[in-house]
């Protein structure tokens, strides 16, 4: 069946632009800041896991947590170092900090990376049960985009430091007040947007190809799934990811694959009108 | 801003825009390249400032005023309006256009309103790439010339985006010291308390958003004139959008002068490092923007100027008597 064939590609789609909104959802919603440097990790990540398999031939599913690692170091000494400083200033002063830092390492990507799209071949090959066809490369990132969504989860809910986040996100004085130290929740959650990015990418890198062209069209998708599923929340961007997977798949089977990208916009900019909180999002947090 | 301060300002910019003007007498078809460069981003960041500046709201939007103006003026063009007349319609199209847009987009604040500012240059951009019939798709428009030899066409382009940055900053004047500035500014302060005391907030900044897009029409479709050719991901791109608030932010937003001192100062230095540091381009002005973020937080016209001296000759006279005392 079509239909069911087109559902599952969605369904995997979605896992995928799940885990690479989920950092983004995270840093809007705790620092209150639009951090356009994601597109940037979730390529550096992607580069960061075929240059480790290219030379070393170790599995990149391996590699993963080493590279997802190195870019929590990574955004922790960025929030650290500069975006602390602005924490608290208006958008427009956020937004362009974190676009100029975005230049920066998109400039030290192409010239250290080039342009040139790479991708880890992992010659899975693929299963088909009736007329549904589906690579195991593809389920096996559908299946580490899971675990890492879920291990997020888990660690927002049950460990201290994910305690601190949601406080803070909650209300910064009264954390401040309960002896938590924001600054340093800031760069973790800084941080932990940043590994998830860098997960992402490796993900990516085992489907798809990736290329610093791309740092642009993850930004958006990220965009659209934190307005779809509402802010700083795990199960937010889950749904929001998984949404926008379904309805661009089905989008670019009944009206083409160019138009199913602008669907996802509208549809945005919709729900941003409708109902800025997602459809799962909490109250109060605009 | 006291009467004075405004005639001085009006007087500088006057002078500033009269020697743009010379550039093509004096110097070659570079320079009069990059004083149109200067003219063009000085009023688009006036056109930015409209809305970023007085009103405060976040908008990444002027990539989609510049390219669906360039878009509508090709358009016109193409289907035999003379190039002038192309010009307006593309103007009237895109204040339309924000008027529509703007009664939608700006019940959002903040963040939200920063995105949606974002999408809407994605959008427009996607509809144009994917309208191939209409707009050539990906594949871009050729736009007819401008009749001339090229130094006389680019002196004629000079002339005119000197005369759209002059009609931006002079509505901007205006706008400074009428009732609509005051409202803006107040939005700006506060918006719930501006609504409380009779502004209306909505008419105010559907207005502001509108002047905003007007003149980055204007320009866009002139640019599309003088450069022939226009493809989607040049027109509405990612970079200009952020690039101009970023020039009207150096010079010190909300201010009237700021935008022109700001894109002045910000073309000549991407012209020198294009010129200089091809490959690190890019990342010499992320570093700008992080220099000026941290250190320049009210941009050029907003430092103190005397106070700097005083503190550098402080510090001077502290060195020499240290040099002294060794």
């Amino acid at each position: 069946m079509d239909i069911i064939q087109i559902l599952l590609n969605g369904i995997v789609l979605g896992a995928l632009y799940a885990c690479i909104a989920i950092g983004f959802s995270l840093v809007w919603g705790v620092l209150n800041i639009i951090n356009m440097l994601h597109g940037s990790f979730i390529i550096l990540g992607g580069y960061l896991t075929f240059f480790a398999w290219h030379y070393t031939g170790i599995n990149p599913v391996l590699v993963l947590p080493i590279v997802a690692l190195l870019l929590f170091a990574l955004g922790y000494v960025l929030q650290f170092l500069f975006i602390n400083k602005v924490v608290t200033a208006p958008v427009l002063t956020t937004l362009t900090l974190t676009f100029g830092l975005d230049m920066i390492l998109y400039n030290l990507m192409t010239v250290y990376f080039t342009a040139t799209p790479r991708r880890v071949t992992l010659d899975l090959g693929s299963i088909s049960l009736g007329d549904v066809f589906l690579p195991v490369d593809r389920l096996l990132g559908m299946g580490l985009a899971l675990i890492l969504t879920a291990l997020l989860y888990l660690v927002m809910r049950g460990s201290r430091i994910g305690r601190a986040i949601v406080a803070v996100r909650m209300d910064r004085q009264a954390a401040e007040l309960m002896g938590i130290r924001v600054n340093r929740v800031y760069a973790i959650t800084f941080g932990i947007g940043a590994l998830m990015a860098g997960a992402a990418g490796a993900i990516f890198a085992m489907v798809f190809p990736v290329t610093t062209n791309l740092t642009g069209v993850f930004l958006g998708k990220a965009f659209v799934i934190c307005v779809i599923g509402g802010l700083g929340s795990v199960p937010g961007a889950l749904v929001g990811g998984l949404a926008l997977g379904i309805i661009e798949s089905v989008a670019g089977y009944t009206i083409g694959p160019q138009n199913a990208i602008t669907v996802g916009f509208l549809l945005m900019l919709f729900l941003l009108i409708v109902r800025p909180t997602g459809l799962v999002g909490v109250k109060g947090y605009e | 801003m006291m009467p004075r301060t405004v005639a001085i300002c009006i007087l500088s910019v006057a002078v500033y825009a009269a020697l743009l003007a010379l550039v093509p007498v004096i110097g070659g078809n570079y320079e009069t390249r990059i004083a149109i460069s200067v003219a063009m981003f000085s009023a688009l960041a006036l056109s930015w400032n409209f809305i970023g500046g007085f009103t405060g709201y976040p908008s990444f939007s002027t990539a989609a005023f510049f390219g669906l103006g360039s878009y509508i003026g090709a358009l016109a063009q193409r289907g035999g309006l003379p190039a002038e007349v192309a010009w307006v319609v593309a103007t009237i199209g895109v204040a339309g256009f924000a008027t529509i847009l703007g009664a939608i987009i700006l019940r959002l604040k903040g963040h939200y309103f920063a995105i949606g500012s974002i999408a809407i240059v994605e959008v427009t951009r996607l509809i144009v790439s994917s309208w191939g019939s209409v707009t050539g798709g990906g594949d871009g428009l050729n736009v007819p010339l401008m009749q001339g030899a090229p130094d006389v066409v680019a002196a004629r382009v000079l002339f005119i985006m000197l005369f759209i940055m002059l009609a931006a900053f002079f509505t901007s004047v205006a706008v400074d010291r009428s009732r609509l500035g005051f409202g803006l500014r107040c939005i700006n302060q506060n918006e719930d308390a501006a609504d409380m005391v009779g502004v209306d907030t909505t008419r105010y900044k559907v207005a502001s958003f509108t002047l905003s897009a007007l003149f980055c029409g204007l320009v866009g479709a002139v640019y599309a004139s003088w450069v022939g050719y226009i493809d989607p991901t040049d027109s509405f791109s990612i970079l200009l959008t952020v690039k101009v608030p970023v020039m009207a932010l150096l010079g010190g937003a909300g201010t009237l002068a700021g935008p022109i001192v700001g894109a002045g100062v910000f073309v000549m230095l991407e012209e020198f490092f294009w010129a200089n540091f091809l490959q690190w381009n890019r990342a010499i002005l992320g570093i700008i923007i992080v220099f000026l973020i941290f250190f320049l937080p009210g941009g050029l016209l907003k430092i103190q100027y005397g106070r700097v001296i005083q503190r550098l000759s402080v510090r001077f006279d502290q060195w020499r008597y240290r040099e002294e005392v060794n």
